[in-house]
């Protein structure tokens, strides 16, 4: 089966940093597996050069076989990969439908002509999309009112609401940045829950970039560990937690190895 | 059925909406009647009279904010509104042409700042040089309407006929769009401060070109202005002949552009409705409140952001063109820096991104500028010439320097009410309100009958009581 993502050689430097060196990555459709490191690692700059934000300065990204290099972030969300961001960056002061519609702009087909006279193809697609959003609101498992401003939600809200704004698009690979940062355990069990459930149900391809090494064993079906930019280690949950050098790189900083079991 | 009649008018009065109708009605008819008292001969000549003249014309088209406030029905308050616009204040307009012209330079510059919402206040570009585009559409019509064109092109052509006006507004609109999008594609990729700059950069270019473009062609006449731009044509005159509606031209004129500016304003607000409500608007908030995020989302910035800018620019022309006929004559003097920052402080002042906001500011600012303050002035003349002194200070009025009149505080009166908004209320008159009957809508129900939970005290409309305020549905 051919590759949905492949990364070969990917190189980006920011002046004298280099923050992804080298990094080559492939991906089958209809798998979750997840980055780790740690802070600094170059992951969420991977996402990035993926999303098309920033630009690889060697190397070549291929989505379903053709080359994402050089695409605008909105043409790369336009070709089937949508994501979140690390630090919640809903539209505040859009309600939870309006954010979710957002997500969903690459799918509109109505024409300026089509808004200003409402036609029966603009009023059909509006319809037919809100209905959409409020099935991705329960999805989710957002409690909140739909017309609630994003600002107002507490932030496992937000989180959910921003997982339902990426699936708006429609993706074949959606890159989830740190998706349970800041939660209870509560939160990250349902969150986890979800993770799986986008790959189930939607038959969604999952990247996730991820802290919380429950999260990271629990669901993921392969693991690969940055450091400095560099790809260290590869592999099965289990082979990544007995690799000697992720627990030099990563875990081995104070951190027990039995803490991560 | 004359019984079920009562009954429904039994519930409205015990809703209390009928009292609201009552309550709306008697302000407009106490403003109304004040107005027509101000109309009595000698009372022109009173101290206070231009003050309270302008002061009981704000309070007149106060009554259309009361209108929108009530909890009426929509079909209510619409005639109740229409019927102000197109009868009353036509009506008070005939005996005292000076109001149609306040009236008319409101509707222009409440255009205007519908235009600029959306550029401001919806994709969040803060255009400091939005007086450029007005000023494209002024000179459009000014350069052809008038001798001007046949000094610059040699022949005799020109002026055009007044019929061309029509045709013209379209032209306007275009072009003044085409230069929004010129100048928007160079500057789009800056952000923020960085655009505002550049922004008001290419407004004073504008401004500054047409200042100095009498030669080598003349095409502007350079600081002298043209004059005279020709004016719509009176096409309906015969017809109101032959309603036996006689009024002398000049009054015919203010009429004319009152309604014209009416009629455009409707249809800046309908556009802006429509898209606000749209892919097209939502993609525009979303730029505005995260970019990076929009882009993610699948939004091409800088196309959705030409957009923007062109549909402003597009008002602004029209307004521009439509301000040339009625001046009558236009200079460089009438687009500087101020301008664009008089638009700008009437969206802020109403309410960044928000159309009723738009109006409501343009409506404050441009009666506070040219009603007020003048009105100040006036009053202050009179008592300097009636040789008033103030007491305990024993300081003469008639050696109050001219350079400290009112009418020039213009740039104070900016300042102070901007930093009184940003203070009191820093979201505007009328803040934006994000569309709230989604589900409703997405269910095909009918509207949701549930009042709306009464918003936070913050939010709360100035003046108005507001209880089972109806969401500002469009």
């Amino acid at each position: 089966m051919a590759n949905l993502l492949e990364l070969r050689k990917v190189t980006k430097r920011f002046g004298g940093l280099v923050a992804v060196n080298q990094v080559d990555f492939t991906l089958e459709p209809g798998r979750i597996v997840s980055i780790i490191g740690p802070n600094g690692a170059g992951k969420t700059t991977l996402f990035n050069l993926i999303t098309g934000i920033y630009k690889p300065d060697e190397g070549e990204i291929l989505f379903e076989g053709r080359s994402l290099v050089g695409l605008r972030p909105d043409q790369v969300t336009a070709r089937g990969i949508s994501r979140t961001f690390q630090n919640i960056r809903l539209f505040g002061n859009m309600t939870v439908m309006e954010n979710i519609l957002v997500g969903m702009h690459t799918r509109f087909r109505a024409s300026p002509v089509d808004i200003l006279f409402q036609t029966p193809r603009f009023r059909g697609e509006e319809r037919e999309l809100r209905e959409e959003a409020l099935r991705l609101i329960r999805f989710v498992g957002l409690r909140a009112s739909p017309d609630e401003l994003a600002k107002n939600l507490p932030y496992g809200e937000q989180r959910k609401v921003e997982i339902a704004r990426a699936l708006a698009a429609r993706p074949k690979l959606i890159l989830l940045d740190e998706p349970t940062a800041g939660m209870n355990p509560q939160e990250t069990a349902e969150t986890t829950r979800l993770i799986r459930r986008l790959r189930d149900e939607l038959g969604i391809t999952v990247i996730l970039i991820e802290h919380q090494m429950r999260v990271v064993m629990g669901i993921s079906e392969r693991v690969t560990v940055l450091d400095y930019g560099e790809k260290i280690a590869e592999g099965s949950p289990e082979e990544v937690r007995r690799n000697p050098r992720v627990i030099e790189a990563y875990l081995g900083r104070g951190v027990a190895i039995g803490a991560i079991a | 059925m004359i019984g079920a009649k009562a009954k429904v008018w039994i519930e409205r009065v015990q809703n209390g909406r009928s009292l609201y109708l009552v309550g709306v009605l008697a302000y407009i008819l106490a403003a109304l009647l004040l107005m027509n008292w101000l109309n009595r001969p000698g009372l022109r000549d009173a101290v206070w009279y231009p003050l309270v003249s302008a002061l009981a014309f704000a309070a007149f088209l106060g009554s259309l904010l009361l209108i929108y406030y009530a909890p009426l029905a929509g079909l209510v308050k619409g005639i109740l509104g229409l019927s102000i616009l197109l009868v009353l204040l036509p009506f008070l307009g005939v005996r005292n042409t000076f109001l149609l012209e306040v009236a008319t330079q409101v509707g222009i510059f409440a255009a205007m700042a519908l235009g600029l919402n959306i550029v401001v206040g919806f994709a969040g570009l803060l255009d400091l040089g939005y007086v450029a585009f007005y000023a494209v559409g002024a000179y459009l019509w000014a350069i052809f309407g008038s001798h001007q064109a046949n000094i610059a092109f040699g022949t005799n052509r020109f002026p055009l006929e007044p019929e061309w006006f029509f045709l013209f507004l379209f032209l306007a609109v275009g072009v003044a769009a085409f230069t929004g999008i010129l100048l928007g594609l160079p500057v789009l990729r800056l952000r923020g401060d960085y655009l505002a700059i550049v922004t008001l950069a290419f407004g004073e270019v504008i401004r500054v070109i047409v200042n100095n473009l009498d030669k080598p062609i003349n095409l502007t006449n350079g600081p002298q202005g043209i004059r005279p731009v020709q004016r719509p044509p009176l096409f309906f005159k015969p017809w109101l002949n032959a309603l036996g509606i006689r009024l002398d031209d000049p009054t015919l004129y203010a009429l004319y552009f009152y309604f014209l500016v009416l009629v455009v304003i409707g249809f800046a607000i309908w556009l802006a409705r429509r898209l606000e409500n749209s892919w097209v608007g939502r993609a525009w908030t979303a730029i505005r409140e995260d970019e990076l995020a929009a882009q993610a989302m699948g939004i091409p910035l800088v196309r959705m952001k030409l957009a923007a800018f062109a549909t402003g620019a597009s008002f602004a022309g029209a307004m521009g063109m439509i301000f040339a006929a009625k001046q009558y004559f236009i200079n460089p003097e009438s687009f500087t820096f101020m301008e664009s920052i008089g638009v700008l402080v009437m969206v802020i002042v109403g309410g960044m991104g928000s159309i009723p906001g738009a109006i409501v500011g343009a409506t404050v600012v441009t009666i506070l500028n040219l009603q007020i303050l003048k009105g100040l002035s006036l009053m202050l003349n009179k008592l300097r010439q009636a040789g008033v002194v103030i007491p305990i200070l024993n300081f003469p009025l008639s050696q109050w320097p001219t350079q400290l009149e009112p009418a020039k505080y213009e740039r104070l009166v900016f300042g102070i009410l901007l930093i009184l908004m940003m203070i009191l209320r820093p979201q505007g008159i009328i803040p934006e309100r994000r569309h709230r009957m989604e589900l409703a809508e997405a269910l095909g129900r009918e509207e949701a009958p549930e009042l709306e939970r009464l918003p936070a005290e913050e939010e709360l409309p100035p003046v108005i009581p507001a209880p089972e305020v109806k969401p500002a549905r469009d």
